[in-house]
């Protein structure tokens, strides 16, 4: 019973990835473009949890927690990026 | 221009310890589950680039005062004198031994000369990882 409903959530998420595609491609500016591949971390989460339901494994948990972590220190990354225009700095108090 | 991150540092400063409870749990279920010593210190020194993302680069040597590229000459010594020891008990190199231990706190545990070779790994990996960020953070 379970089986068919993943099966449409997948086709769902991805519908949902082809929007965020066109949002990185067409973004008129930078932040769209971020924010358009912060999300697409997120939505490859959700599509790693429903596909270890569909595969029945256990195994890839740890990927879901992998993505969110990267996805965070990539979009901060690019932020502090856009606003600072250095990632790391050497000494912020001068 | 001075900014103010206090969200940005709060967030980072609690995170951090997630990451890195995270990767020493990739660290140690690498036996038996996916995970070990590569992804381990990939994900440990993450969580040091999270710090110098929302810090800076004096503040975060101040709080890890380690040179990074000796923890990678420790990590290669690591893993190179667990396949040497094998020799001694006059074994092939790299030979691994395990045995069941009963420890304290965690019962009938298996300990294996392999999480040495990975806690090497480990070290090399953050070494390398961090020496290559500084350098490239440093150079204006």
């Amino acid at each position: 019973m379970i089986e068919p409903i993943l099966h449409v959530t997948l086709a769902v998420l991805a519908i949902a990835m082809i929007g965020l595609i066109y949002r990185l491609v067409k973004g008129p500016t930078v932040p769209d473009r971020v924010i358009a591949l912060d999300a697409m971390g997120i939505n490859l989460v959700s599509i790693t949890a429903v596909l270890s339901m569909i595969l029945d494994t256990s195994n890839y948990l740890d990927v879901i927690l992998l993505i969110g972590i990267l996805a965070f220190i990539g979009t901060v990354a690019f932020a502090k990026f856009l606003e600072k225009g250095e990632v790391i700095e050497y000494d912020r108090d001068q | 221009m001075k900014t103010n991150d206090v969200i940005f540092q709060t967030v980072a400063k609690i995170v951090f310890f997630m990451i890195i409870f995270f990767a020493i749990h990739l660290f140690f279920a690498g036996h038996y589950y996916p995970g070990g010593g590569f992804v381990g210190g990939l994900l440990t020194s993450g969580a040091i680039v999270l710090l110098l993302l929302a810090f800076d680069m004096k503040t975060v040597r101040r709080g890890f005062p380690v040179d990074f590229k000796w923890l990678t000459a420790l990590g290669l010594l690591f893993s190179v004198g667990t396949a040497a020891g094998s020799l001694i008990f006059n074994v092939p190199f790299f030979t691994h031994a395990y045995d069941y231990f009963q420890l304290p706190l965690f019962g009938k545990t298996s300990l294996h000369t392999a999480m040495l070779f990975d806690l090497g790994v480990y070290l090399v990996v953050i070494g390398v990882t961090m020496t290559i960020i500084q350098t490239i953070g440093e150079s204006e």
